[in-house]
Parts: structure tokens; C-alpha cells; sequence
């Protein structure tokens, strides 16, 4: 364990150097929540039916969503798949530890580190906008505790989905294709272009049993107040849970390949 | 005239050199075009909620969605040279572009000429014919000339943006991901009717960057709507002139930016 923690230090250390990026990212995350939170305001004013959550729910939904894009499994560790390209993968086979968990605990860095970074001044930011397109904050304690719980979760199940994506480009070299694919369907299934509570119900009964969402939806939902906080446990399984088969389902494709990989030389 | 015949080579070698691979090629087709469908999925999941926006029906923002689609994908297809100028200034590659009796803009136009980007322009094809299958369009000469008008209009636009975002570079190479936000997140805007959107927001998308020019008021001419908001019907047929005046207003900008170049010296 300990070396793995030692990784995540450095690799977090690294990462928190890249802040002009990070500010960057941070303004980019700003203009893209803007016009989601225009269409949506569209769409609230001309309904007059019953909408599962409020608009002013919905706009603290997308803003959560935006802060956490960093942490979304939507690209791969971009140093390992070049490692892979070049062939210099080797030296990380030569590593004395499981090399599963070494990703893992690289991706935990990126994961964590730049959306720090993008996140806080974000959140400022959006909480001290105009009425129709400001955040809002918990209204109790309990949500909180709830949200950063759960962010927690979707962290772990984040992890295990970049290092699948990181496994991906062993197969096939480029990977762009795959994970420009898998980037959009985490981004949609997530509930961060649409919050997942306004999708057609039939449709959402099957995301809500999806990995997918435990990555936005449910941290969202426990941060606006959408779900009790004595349901935490339950959810919070469910994030673990999901995590675990994904996890193991990562290894096993790794040890799998690990078996027969063919370096190219030069 | 010889620099155009020059360009027309560069593309076609370009798009020789993408066809070598053809099994990569066709996955990189087949994932574009997946990639929007999935974003469309998330505009029909808002639609199956709210029923209609502001008065649009499903069918009727599906037509502005695939002339703002068709539109992009012809962008970025023929100005990928510009998109990843950055990368040639880097890299020193702008150098090489600069001591060629050849002007800059055809040579980073010829640079790449990415032709999988017909996946967008195919899922963005079938929307549009979808939506005017449903809505049972006459296509009079009249209206035909307006689709045009619209989409050709419309690519210049956004490659003049491409273009700036650009030439930003000559100037900081850090603050690209904040321009790129403008363009893709334009595409965002643009793909609902602009009446949905708060009048300060849509008077931006009118006079500032005129992405509704380009694509709202030809539309709304091709659905026959009455005007909201008392803008002069003719407004839709000066869609392509406000589209190639912003993108010689934008090469303006790029030859005073090339002047201003100083090499990374790598």
C-alpha cells in the first residue's frame, strides 16, 4: 500500500503545477454551463407540466457537474498511452508492484489534483452569479456530508473507468476512437449535459442501475437535497460496488494481456 | 490560381495518406458518427421531457440541429490546419510554412484536410432529412437556396472563428482551450432555435458572433414561422455574405497576427 500512496503524493504534487491550464479549463467549464443553463432556462419557461426537479435544482446540478468534469473518467492517462505507443511499457512491467494498481494510483493523481484546482474557484465564482444561473448551496449539513461521501464513490468508479481506457490502447494503438466513444457516453449517461432526473422515465430507470451514475448524478442529487441523507449507505454501496467490478474487470483484462503483449522494437 | 491548384493537391494527398488505413478510417467514421448521435440523444431526452421549447417542436429544432451539424463538420474538416496550429508553432513547423513562396492560409488549410469528419456530416445529414421528412417541407427552389445559403454560411463562420482562435497563438499558446470554448460552445448555442435563449444572450448570438444570422433566421424562413421578434424576413438570405465576411474579417486578423510572429526558436 504504501508505495502506492507515495505515488498518488508525487503524482498530485506534479499535477497541482499546471495551473494556468487549470484556469483555463476552469473558464471553459464556466462558458459551457452558461449555455446549458440558457437552454435549459428555455426549456423550463415553456413547459407548463410537471418536471421531476426544479430549475433552480437543475441549474445547481449542472454547475456540480461542471466542476467535476476534471474528475470524469473521460480521457485516458495520456503519459501511460504514450509509453504504450512507443513500447517503453516495458519498463513498467519491470516494476516490482502489481501494475494495475500503479495506474490506479496514477489516475487517483489526475483525477484528484487538476479538478481541485478548476473546482474551487468555479464553485466561487458560480455561487456569486445573477439569481437565474447561481449555484446553491445545501441546505443543510447533512447534504454536504452526503455529497462529498459520494464524490468520493464516483472518484473510485472514475479511477477504474480511466484505467480501462488506459488498457484499451494495449489493444488497439491509436485508442482514440474508443475513448472519444466512451467520452461521450460517460459525459451523457453521467447526467452532466442533461441532469439525469429529466430524462424520459423508462430510460432512466436503466441509467440510474448504470455506473455512469455514480460519477455526477448521484453526488448532485445528494448535494441539492434530491435524495434523503439516510439513503447514503445504500448509494454509497452502490458506487463501491460498482467500482469493484470494474476494478476487477480491469485486472483481469491487464493480467490477460500482460500474458501474450508484444513490444514493438526500436 | 497556381496556389489554389497547389492546395487541391495537398488535400488530396492528404486525404490519400487517411485512406491507407482504411479499417482505422472506418472506425474513426462510425465513432464520429456515433459521437453526435449520442449528443443528439441528449436534446431528445430534454424534448420527450418538456414536450416543446418555446413553441418548437422536436422535428423543428432537429432542423436547426443538422444545418448547424452539417455546417461544423464541413469546418472542421477543411480548417484542421488551423485548429492544430498551435502545435506547429510549437514545434517550429510555421517556420518551415513561413520561408515557402506560398501564402500562409492555403498552406495550413492543405496542412490536413481531415475527411473522417464525415461522420458528423452524415448523422448531421440524417437529422436534417428526418426533421424534413416530419415536418412535410416544400422545397421550393426559394428554400433550397436558403439550406444552402445557410450551411455555407454557416462553415465560414465557424472557420473564422477557427482561424482566430488561431491566431491568438502568435500571442500565448496557453489560452487556446478558453477560444475553443467560443467555437464549440457556439455550436452548442446554435444547435436550438436562438428565441429560446434571454434577449442578452441572443443579442450576442446576433451582432457579436453572428451564429444566428447564419443559421436561426434562414430556418425560420424554411419553416415559414412568423418572426417573434419582428426581425425583417430578407434577414435569411444574407446568411452566407455575414458567414464570408466574418471569415475574410478573420484572415484580416491572421495576417496582422503573422507579422507579429516570433519563432519558439525550437
Amino acid at each position: 500500500m504504501k508505495p502506492f500512496i507515495s505515488i498518488i503524493k508525487i503524482r498530485f504534487n506534479l499535477m497541482l503545477q499546471y495551473r494556468v491550464a487549470a484556469f483555463a479549463g476552469g473558464v471553459t467549464q464556466f462558458f459551457f454551463g452558461m449555455v446549458m443553463i440558457m437552454v435549459l432556462y428555455g426549456f423550463y419557461n415553456s413547459s407548463s407540466g410537471e418536471i421531476p426537479i426544479d430549475y433552480k435544482v437543475a441549474v445547481t446540478y449542472i454547475w456540480i457537474g461542471q466542476a467535476m468534469l476534471g474528475m470524469l473518467p473521460w480521457n485516458g492517462d495520456r503519459e501511460i498511452q504514450d509509453l504504450i505507443r512507443t513500447g517503453n511499457v516495458t519498463y513498467e512491467l519491470v516494476r516490482p508492484m502489481n501494475l494495475y494498481n500503479y495506474w490506479f494510483a496514477r489516475a487517483f493523481a489526475l483525477r484528484t489534483a487538476p479538478t481541485l484546482l478548476k473546482s474551487i474557484p468555479l464553485f466561487i465564482v458560480v455561487l456569486l452569479l445573477p439569481k437565474d444561473y447561481s449555484m446553491e448551496l445545501p441546505l443543510n449539513m447533512l447534504s454536504f456530508i452526503g455529497w462529498i461521501v459520494t464524490t468520493f464513490g464516483a472518484l473510485l468508479i472514475s479511477c477504474t473507468i480511466t484505467n480501462i481506457i488506459n488498457i484499451t490502447t494495449l489493444y488497439s494503438i491509436s485508442g482514440d476512437g474508443i475513448q472519444r466513444l466512451l467520452s461521450s457516453i460517460v459525459t451523457l449517461f453521467s447526467g452532466m449535459i442533461v441532469p439525469l432526473p429529466l430524462f424520459p422515465d423508462k430510460l432512466k430507470q436503466i441509467l440510474n442501475y448504470l455506473p455512469f451514475s455514480g460519477l455526477v448524478d448521484i453526488p448532485a442529487r445528494f448535494f441539492t437535497g434530491e435524495i434523503p441523507f439516510y439513503q447514503l449507505f445504500k448509494y454509497f454501496l452502490f458506487q463501491c460496488i460498482w467500482a469493484l467490478i470494474i476494478y476487477i474487470l480491469g485486472q483481469w483484462i491487464l493480467n490477460r494481456k500482460i500474458k501474450d503483449l508484444i513490444v514493438q522494437g526500436g | 490560381m497556381e496556389s489554389i491548384r497547389l492546395y487541391f493537391k495537398y488535400v488530396k494527398l492528404s486525404i490519400e495518406s487517411q485512406l491507407q488505413y482504411k479499417a482505422s478510417f472506418i472506425m474513426m467514421v462510425i465513432g464520429h458518427f456515433l459521437i453526435t448521435f449520442i449528443e443528439f440523444l441528449g436534446i431528445w431526452a430534454l424534448f420527450q421531457r418538456f414536450g416543446n421549447i418555446q413553441g418548437f417542436t422536436f422535428e423543428e429544432a432537429a432542423l436547426f440541429y443538422g444545418i448547424v451539424h452539417i455546417a461544423f463538420a464541413i469546418t472542421e474538416g477543411w480548417t484542421r490546419g488551423f485548429d492544430i496550429f498551435p502545435r506547429l508553432v510549437r514545434l517550429g513547423d510555421f517556420d518551415r510554412i513561413l520561408l515557402r513562396p506560398r501564402t500562409t492560409v492555403l498552406q495550413i488549410l492543405g496542412y490536413d484536410f481531415q475527411i473522417m469528419r464525415i461522420g458528423r456530416l452524415c448523422q448531421g445529414l440524417v437529422v436534417l432529412i428526418w426533421a424534413a421528412i416530419r415536418l412535410n417541407i416544400k422545397w421550393t427552389i426559394g428554400k433550397t437556396l436558403l439550406l444552402f445559403g445557410s450551411i455555407i454560411g454557416g462553415n465560414f463562420l465557424f472557420s473564422g472563428l477557427i482561424v482566430l482562435q488561431a491566431t491568438l497563438s502568435f500571442w500565448s499558446v496557453q489560452s487556446l482551450e478558453i477560444v475553443n470554448s467560443f467555437t464549440y460552445g457556439g455550436v452548442q448555442a446554435a444547435q436550438y432555435p436562438i428565441s429560446i435563449y434571454k434577449p442578452w444572450f441572443r443579442k450576442i448570438l446576433i451582432y457579436i458572433i453572428p451564429l444566428a444570422t447564419v443559421n436561426y433566421f434562414p430556418a425560420m424562413s424554411i419553416l415559414g414561422k412568423t418572426e417573434l421578434y419582428n426581425y425583417p424576413i430578407w434577414l435569411g438570405w444574407i446568411s452566407p455574405l455575414v458567414g464570408t465576411m466574418f471569415f475574410l474579417l478573420s484572415l484580416l486578423v491572421w495576417q496582422i497576427g503573422v507579422k507579429h510572429y516570433t519563432s519558439t526558436g525550437s
